[in-house]
């Protein structure tokens, strides 16, 4: 029942980096970059919504609908301004960019928000105005799991299962298909790349707000660093599946998730991020792609 | 008979270097027009200049009596005019119905699925495939996939970049025999080939560019028959 318990906790976080992994993989599929600023976008989630919450007295899903359209606004903003000028510099230099964003996004939260840690209202909290847990119980009680983990673990499901259909079924998914593997002929078909690329940020950070207001209802402790370490870990586990995959980045997720609440309730809870990137070497080391990446070879 | 296309005086640079130095040629409806000439003489940065990939620094490209100018990329389909690009570039991660789908962005899609079948009958072995990943078609039919493509979109001008490039002798036939048959059946062919031989005996006329320059021009025929096209492209 333990294991059990642990394991539900791990594919609870694991659905929150999946979230996460989906935006960073989308994005470096088709823009072929790897937004560093993707979580601290879901801090900006995290904060919008506590303020609507705390401050502005909205309801849990007005708030999460905010958030998500400051998130997609901000994305679009920060891709035009950082992003588009560089579409023909060396990745190296939009990578440090990332980076530069990401720092501009933490130190800009912190003058308005400042340092403090700001307790986050979770959208469904652990305990109902009658003092009942907020949990579905079952084999009488021994298991029980929170509101907000099936929450967390639907949402995740539902937006994986959206995107796969978004990109295999619609115009607008299969011009980013086309985008994410030849931008020169994509353009040649009539497709505005830039605006395909714009769409995409737009996406990746709507997703970071949901997992913004999700992660920080499950882990109630915001500030402006919140969304560095789930940042690094989700793009761990978008790598760990196969960057570019959106299949690879929810199976990434996941895994994740799993094996870092697994080294947590097993081995140690200080060695648990030294155990979920030894397993990312090991991955690596016998499948460079990632789990579910492919090379596709090409014919001359 | 009407010019569809002109292109005026352009000089087309990649960085410092000055890849086509001053080109002027025209093509009118109806017609084959063939660029022939060696590696790197700015065949494709020609095309690629049209179609809008590339933009000239001086000179300008004139397409049904309108200045592509500054015109991006991807607003010159809708116009008319499709580039088949060197070495296909077909999408190999998608299927070769997404593919020909893809050639049709700019069309409403209501007329999407006659144009399928009509790609359909011009080459029967995309059918065949429709469901395949492109990555796994033959070079051949990648090049029928690619053709396909472009013609979803309802060009008035097609323009080919190498369509023989590393296809078997048979295979080159083949193409050539489409080309022709698209021909016929009213597009308008602009034909860029290292193959020159086979294009010019298709061509209606023929422009020979030597290093960023036009050196000489004619009919098909005439090109053929030029004891000094004969030695430098065809084998003597």
């Amino acid at each position: 029942m333990e294991f059990l318990s642990y394991l539900i906790s791990g594919i609870s976080l694991g659905s929150v980096y999946a979230i996460i992994a989906l935006g960073y993989t989308m994005v470096y599929g088709i823009a072929k970059m790897l937004n560093f600023a993707h979580g601290d976008v879901i801090m900006v989630g995290g904060y919008i919504s506590f303020c609507a919450i705390s401050y502005l007295g909205l309801p849990g899903w007005l708030a999460l609908i905010l958030a998500m359209a400051v998130c997609t606004v901000l994305g679009i903003v920060i891709e035009g301004l950082a992003y588009k000028p560089l579409r023909s510099a060396p990745s190296l230099a939009v990578l440090i960019t990332a980076i530069g964003v990401s720092y501009f996004l933490q130190n800009t939260a912190l003058l308005i928000w400042k340092a403090a840690p700001k307790v986050y209202p979770s959208l469904i909290p652990t305990t109902n105005a009658q003092g009942e847990s907020n949990a579905l119980q079952l084999f009488n009680g021994q298991l029980s799991i929170s509101y907000i983990s099936l929450l967390t673990m639907a949402s995740c499901i539902v937006i994986m299962i959206a995107l796969t259909l978004f990109t295999s079924k619609t115009k607008m998914g299969k011009a980013m298909r086309a985008c994410s593997e030849d931008k020169g002929a994509a353009q040649l078909m009539g497709i505005n790349v830039n605006a395909t690329i714009s769409t995409t940020f737009a996406i990746g950070s709507a997703l970071a707000a949901i997992a913004g207001v999700l992660l920080c209802s499950s882990y109630p402790t915001l500030q402006p660093t919140t969304g560095s370490m789930p940042g690094i870990k989700a793009f761990t586990a978008a790598v760990f599946g196969g960057i570019g995959s959106i299949p690879g980045a929810f199976l990434g997720g996941l895994l994740l998730g799993i094996i870092e609440a697994m080294a947590k309730a097993y081995i140690s809870t200080n060695l648990a991020n030294t155990i979920v990137f030894a397993v990312l070497i090991v991955v690596l080391l016998v499948k460079p792609a990632g789990l579910l990446g492919k090379y596709v070879p090409e014919k001359v | 008979m009407a010019s569809i296309l002109r292109v005026d005086d352009i000089n087309v640079y990649y960085g410092s270097i000055h890849a086509i130095k001053g080109i002027s040629f025209e093509v009118n409806e109806g017609e084959i027009v063939t660029l022939i000439g060696a590696n790197g003489a700015g065949k494709s940065t020609t095309l690629n200049t049209i179609s809008g990939l590339l933009h000239s620094r001086t000179g300008s490209v004139t397409f049904m009596g309108e200045t592509l100018g500054k015109v991006p990329c991807h607003k010159i389909v809708s116009k008319g005019l499709a580039l088949v690009p060197e070495g296909r570039r077909v999408f190999l991660q998608m299927t070769v119905q997404e593919n020909l789908e893809m050639g049709a962005y700019t069309q409403s899609s209501k007329a999407i699925d006659q144009d399928l079948e009509h790609v359909y009958e011009l080459f029967p072995r995309l059918k065949e495939r429709m469901k395949q990943v492109a990555g796994t078609l033959s070079g051949g039919e990648q090049q029928m996939l690619a053709m396909g493509r472009a013609l979803m979109s309802h060009p008035k001008l097609l323009m080919l970049d190498e369509p023989s490039m590393g296809l078997a002798p048979i295979l080159v036939e083949q193409i050539f025999e489409i080309i022709q048959n698209l021909h016929k059946a009213g597009t308008t062919i602009l034909l860029v080939e290292q193959n020159a031989a086979a294009a010019l005996s298709v061509a209606d006329r023929g422009y020979v560019l030597e290093t960023g320059k036009i050196v000489t021009s004619g009919t098909g025929k005439e090109l053929l028959a030029s004891p000094a096209i004969k030695k430098a492209y065809l084998g003597g």
